[in-house]
């Protein structure tokens, strides 16, 4: 067995039915000791597609609840994540995802959708 | 009903008191680099070069287990300043200590060459870095090298170059380098400017030399004060967005000439300097030579009361242009 180098790549792809309206690429966070960077981008993706280097190896399976309850929560469609990780706790995580979402706009009719769920 | 009178009471005081200034009651020290840039370009101003979603990364990091940044730890840019088109750079302490990596210089000098073609009012970089980016060694070597030529070069053709600094990490090794090189240095009290930073003194000559856990010692001899009584930071301000505003609008358009006569003066200045300099190498000595009254008070002193202390020395390098 060769030895870990390097960071961990992963990548999810989340189904998904919430399509924002378009919007500008931004970026949230840092990439720093326990922190994180997220690009939050259109994407043309049916669902939501995650991609993610971490130096952190090893956790892929935490990463996909945390990933997963956050796509639970805001069912996605089009749009991409990429973020560059570094140590970040799920907690950490989950927050930096919800506060690029929080850049999003959405029609009328899938905000009244998302707020009734 | 008192939700009314403290309305009435806002308004009267609207109507009394200019409203308050662009980034004021907002650390500067305290902000991302991106916030940073955000709050001290006049509003919504920032048009960035080569953002994140570009993902121009360092292709060196991955392979040492240390995740890239998309922007490679600096926003470049342009944007305006009080309505004056200049251009912008904000480096981010919190990755890699704002280390200067090959792209990430790379973007500064790009930055820093195009002004050279469009000729803005000034460059603005908001300074916040360990120096080179180790992890890159010489590719980052090269990059910071480029950075001050490009620096020099807008200085000869008469753009102003100014360095901000404030961060908590401070600006030290390539980047102190740099942002000497600058035309001007505009410090908060809190900020650092240095060539070596405490550690790198520390690892080199022993505790006995310098002490790096010795926080009062290490601004003693690398903080905005110090920079500022010594005349190597053209101006000391308070850890506030709005007031690194206004100290850059004041210098905006003061460039410092750079030609042999002028650096021969600074040589001499700097001579007779390091010649006044008491024995013990400490800074109080040091400031009470230069003539500031009561100086071992200085620690304890805010921006305010120090500005008005310093003497109107011909030692001052900088501040009397």
């Amino acid at each position: 067995m060769t030895p870990a180098v390097g960071t961990e790549t992963l990548q999810f792809d989340f189904p998904g039915e919430r399509r924002p309206l378009p919007f500008e690429p931004v970026l949230v966070g840092v990439v720093g000791s326990g922190n994180l960077e997220i690009l939050i981008e259109p994407a043309e993706t049916a669902g939501c597609r995650i991609t993610l280097d971490t130096s952190a190896r090893g956790f892929g399976a935490i990463w996909a609840a945390v990933l997963g309850d956050f796509q639970q929560r805001h069912r996605l469609a089009g749009v991409a994540l990429a973020m560059n990780d570094m140590g970040a706790t799920p907690a950490v995580v989950s927050l930096r995802l919800d506060q690029a979402v929080a850049h999003l706009r959405w029609p009328a009719a899938a905000a009244a959708v998302g707020e009734g769920e | 009903m008192n939700a009314m009178n403290a309305m009435n009471d806002m308004n009267a005081m609207n109507a009394e008191n200019t409203p308050p200034a662009r980034g004021q009651g907002l650390s500067w020290a305290e902000c991302s680099a991106r916030e940073r840039l955000a709050a001290f370009v006049d509003e919504g101003s920032f048009h960035e070069w080569l953002p994140p979603a570009a993902r121009l990364s360092s292709p060196h990091l991955a392979l040492l287990g240390v995740p890239a940044a998309f922007d490679d730890g600096v926003a470049i840019g342009r944007a305006t300043l009080g309505g004056h088109a200049v251009f912008v750079a904000a480096q981010e302490g919190e990755f890699m200590g704002g280390g200067v990596g090959e792209v990430h210089g790379a973007k500064l000098t790009g930055l820093l060459q195009r002004a050279l073609r469009d000729r803005p009012a000034a460059v603005l970089l908001l300074a916040e870095s360990g120096g080179v980016r180790l992890h890159e060694a010489n590719a980052g070597l090269i990059a910071v090298s480029e950075v001050m030529r490009a620096v020099l070069a807008l200085r000869v053709a008469g753009i102003p170059v100014l360095a901000l600094i404030g961060g908590a990490n401070g600006c030290f090794g390539g980047m102190g380098i740099v942002a000497a090189c600058c035309d001007r240095v505009i410090l908060s009290d809190i900020g650092r400017h240095a060539m070596s930073g405490p550690e790198v003194i520390e690892a080199s000559h022993g505790v006995d030399e310098f002490d790096a856990r010795d926080r009062a010692l290490v601004w003693r001899t690398t903080g905005g004060k110090h920079r500022w009584l010594c005349g190597d930071a053209t101006a000391l301000v308070e850890d506030d967005v709005a007031a690194f505003r206004a100290a850059a609008l004041h210098w905006l358009a003061a460039p410092r000439a750079l030609d042999l006569a002028t650096l021969e003066v600074e040589h001499a200045l700097l001579a007779d300097r390091l010649q006044r300099c008491p024995p013990g190498a400490e800074a109080p000595p040091l400031w009470a030579a230069l003539g500031v009254p009561d100086a071992a008070r200085v620690p304890d002193l805010d921006a305010d009361e120090l500005r008005q202390r310093r003497p109107a020395l011909d030692l001052i390098r900088q501040g009397g242009f």
